[in-house]
């Protein structure tokens, strides 16, 4: 299996196009600003195996590193009023919308202080503030839902985008075509964002996927769409850029193939037998996405203190988040009931 | 100070497991995210990635060492500038701080008592307001529950304009069974639309509209179709308040014809009130009479929860007579007494009724006298209203179309069994849809289904006559 193609935006479906071999750089700001956003997934995510592996943190737990640039790069392109949902790999959705990471830890080692009380777990977090709808457990379900989001603008009226994340797995739930015919058919402002990491579990998607090419999954409903190095948080930007204002336009739906990686296994239970160390070392070493901007600022000059400084900074959030997420207590037995109705 | 490495929990039910082999000598460098270890429990091989840099100080637990239980230092990583002198100084990451429920180590459990869990706290009882009153000399309207239907719609989205209907055939067809006639003339496209064939993808989107704030109204031609959105209904509806710890809900209903039609055979006949009314999240109405039809769903759209609004097609043509009140609206959870008696009490809801008022009659005329109870809601249930009866009459029977295993008339049978034991004076009898797929041919189905005389039966034999 090839590594993620390198700085590739690989046009497909109707449009054919414009595509370059290097996406636009970023300003020194704005590598610092995916750094530090993709940094904090990280050592969040390291964070969350760490608590799991002593008991702190029970159930399913699904961790996103080695996928950071995708919801970063996203998230640059969004602008304040647009929505967000995903499945349950949902950590580094809700700290790149802005969610604390206190919050999300808290929900993680299921107490008070979780965004959901501790009633939800790592899979169902939500935030209506930073307009964060899940956090969903069901494989392929947030697609139809994030879909009813954005029928939600094109009834108000308004230009907001709602983003539908899910992976290469969920990309064969019939559901999805469902939503895609009448996203495309109501000209509904939508981008699915397709995580392909390449593994659904322990299925690679050559085993389980007749058209391995998910950016043409929207073909036969007319959606266009674009496969993308998910690893690089440039063309990660570049590429939402563009969907972004697809949408705005009121041209309807548009998918991104982000072509990405899981350094760990589906859950923390998964051994990962079914890949190769080599293959995982692979693109740690060749296509890791922090790594990628840490060199582009070591060669701008920037010094090893400075980048070091920056991790300090970012562990010590999550270091706090770990902290507030063992001490604060569990929810009363009271709140057993409450939340069923309003 | 120099980090402990302890034994990690692979899966939520690993206490211990074998250390099988070091991949780090003591003094190599690591860094994050590097395999440092292997361990093995009897479901898998697993690997110990470290999570911080620096170098392996020392291993603890040597390899090959068998049975290492969770949480166990295994070895020690010494930070940047640190030496094999600081090793003493270990610090092991925080241990979680345990619930004070939590079950004791295996080892005590076995000499020490058990401690016993915690009691869950009783669960909130909904306590049901009464009809509202329809003042004297109101005019009252003729009507057919199709129209009492269409009526309560059209009310609500001229009050809310979030409310919208979404479906197969409701707008241009006028609805596949008339329901929504004239809701496109009056509210345009935007509000009245047509959907492709697609209930999965459908149901998803509106309880979508619904997390954002609209106010759908989503129209499943039958409630059989239902059954491939029924993930959307129960995991992402019914659900999400409580996931969310109260942030986001969604305010939906979900309405069609439920129950058996007719000639249409095993796919096209079903009853699904015990499927629904079994799911915490969800309210479940289904009415009988043409002003509870009208009055109920107006109060279904304008509730905040999901709402599964059951109808019968048998029904549709019914006519009814509805109070001429500007905006009549009929507390759910509330079960009506539609006629008194104090020698049984029959319990029913939706076509059940039917049979439940006819067998009343042929009750009356062979002396008994019939209590019938219209529960028009069945989650939340009106418990207190069954009870009360029964505690006049000593004796009930429920009508369901429904089958019987885990049906709704058994849900009322255990009820009565916990809330009014001593005041029965007979089993409880429950009248229902036979064990069977509904059959095609005419007779047979007649059969499937419960009847007049089965009622009347059935409450002879709790009256023991």
């Amino acid at each position: 299996m090839a590594a993620p193609k390198k700085s590739v935006t690989k046009e497909s479906g109707q449009e054919k196009g414009n595509g370059s071999d290097h996406p636009p750089e970023f300003t020194r700001d704005q590598e610092l600003s995916a750094l530090r956003d993709m940094l904090l997934i990280r050592r969040f995510e390291e964070k969350a195996g760490q608590l799991y592996g002593m008991g702190a943190i029970g159930g399913f737990c699904h961790l996103y590193i080695g996928q950071e640039a995708i919801v970063v790069g996203m998230q640059m392109a969004l602008k304040k009023g647009d929505q967000v949902i995903t499945g349950y790999r949902d950590h580094g959705h809700m700290l790149a919308t802005g969610m604390e990471a206190k919050g999300v830890m808290a929900e993680l080692t299921g107490r008070f202080g979780g965004y959901s009380h501790g009633k939800g777990g790592s899979m169902h977090m939500f935030s209506k503030e930073k307009n964060f709808f899940g956090g969903h457990g069901i494989v392929g379900a947030q697609v139809s839902l994030g879909t009813g989001l954005a029928f939600a603008n094109r009834y108000r009226g308004n230009d907001f985008v709602s983003l539908a994340y899910f992976g290469d797995g969920a990309s064969n739930q019939g559901q999805v075509y469902e939503s895609f015919n009448m996203a495309e058919l109501w000209k509904l402002p939508v981008i699915y964002v397709i995580e392909n990491n390449r593994y659904a579990m322990g299925t690679s998607v050559t085993r389980s996927s007749a058209q391995t090419d998910f950016s043409k999954r929207g073909v036969s409903f007319n959606i266009p769409g674009e496969q993308v190095d998910g690893m690089d948080v440039r063309a990660v930007k570049a590429a939402g850029d563009k969907a972004v204002a697809w949408c705005r336009a009121g041209k309807g739906p548009y998918i991104l193939e982000m072509q990405t990686y899981r350094y760990r296994g589906h859950s923390m239970s998964d051994p990962a037998k079914y890949r190769t160390r080599e293959e995982v070392d692979k693109v740690r070493h060749d296509h890791d996405p922090i790594e990628q901007v840490q060199n582009r600022l070591l060669a701008a000059k920037m010094s090893e203190a400075e980048l070091k400084a920056i991790d300090a900074e970012v562990r010590e959030i999550v270091n706090a988040a770990a902290d507030f997420a063992q001490h604060n207590p569990e929810p009363d037995p009271s709140e057993l009931y409450t939340d069923v109705y309003r | 100070m120099p980090i402990q490495v302890l034994m990690p929990a692979l899966s939520p039910t690993m206490e211990k497991g074998n250390l099988s082999k070091w991949l780090k000598k003591e003094g190599e460098p690591i860094k994050s995210g590097d395999v440092i270890a292997e361990i093995e429990t009897d479901k898998a091989t697993m690997e110990v990635e470290a999570t911080d840099e620096g170098t392996l100080g020392k291993i603890l637990i040597p390899e090959g060492t068998a049975d290492v239980a969770v949480n166990t230092p295994i070895a020690t990583i010494l930070s940047d500038g640190e030496s094999a002198s600081d090793l003493g100084k270990a610090a092991a990451p925080a241990k979680p701080e345990k619930a004070a429920e939590s079950a004791p180590p295996a080892a005590e459990a076995k000499s020490a008592p058990a401690p016993r869990a915690a009691p869950a706290p009783a669960a909130p009882i909904a306590a049901a307001e009464p009809d509202p009153e329809v003042p004297a000399g109101t005019e009252m309207v003729t009507m057919t529950i199709r129209e009492a239907l269409r009526d309560a719609m059209a009310e609500e989205m001229r009050r809310d304009p979030d409310v919208f209907v979404m479906g197969e055939e409701v707008a241009e067809y006028q609805g596949a069974y008339k329901v929504t006639q004239g809701l496109l003339q009056e509210f345009g496209a935007r509000r009245v639309i047509d959907t492709p064939i697609t209930e999965h993808g459908f149901a998803g989107i509106g309880v979508g509209a619904a997390m954002a704030g609209l106010k759908p109204i989503v129209e499943f031609m039958t409630f059989n179709f239902a059954m491939q959105a029924m993930d959307q209904i129960i995991n992402s509806a019914a659900k999400t308040l409580y996931m969310s710890g109260g942030q986001m809900g969604c305010s939906i209903v979900f309405r069609g014809p439920n129950g058996a039609a007719a000639r249409v055979a095993a796919q096209h006949s079903q009853d699904y009130s015990a499927w629904y009314s079994q799911i915490p999240g969800l309210k479940v109405i289904a009415p009988f009479s043409a002003a509870d039809y009208k009055g109920l769903l107006k109060a279904a759209i304008r509730d905040p929860n999901p709402v599964i609004f059951l109808e019968n097609e048998m029904l549709y043509g019914h006519s009814g007579e509805v109070p001429k009140l500007d905006d009549y609206v009929i507390p759910i959870g509330k079960a009506r007494i539609v006629r008194s008696g104090g020698h049984v009490t029959i319990v029913s809801w939706s076509n059940g009724m039917s049979y439940a008022l006819k067998a009343a009659d042929e009750l009356a005329k062979e002396g008994i006298e019939a209590e019938v109870i219209d529960l028009r809601t069945l989650r939340p249930m009106d418990t207190d209203t069954i009870v009360a009866s029964v505690k006049k009459t000593g004796r009930a029977v429920t009508v369901e179309e429904g089958w019987q295993q885990n049906g709704v008339g058994a849900e009322i049978a255990a009820r009565l069994m916990e809330h009014a034991f001593d005041y029965l004076d007979a089993p409880v009898a429950r009248v229902s849809g036979k064990d069977v797929p509904m059959p095609y041919a005419a007779n047979l189905e007649k059969l499937a289904l419960p009847s007049v005389a089965e009622v009347v039966e059935a409450a002879k034999a709790v009256s023991y006559r």
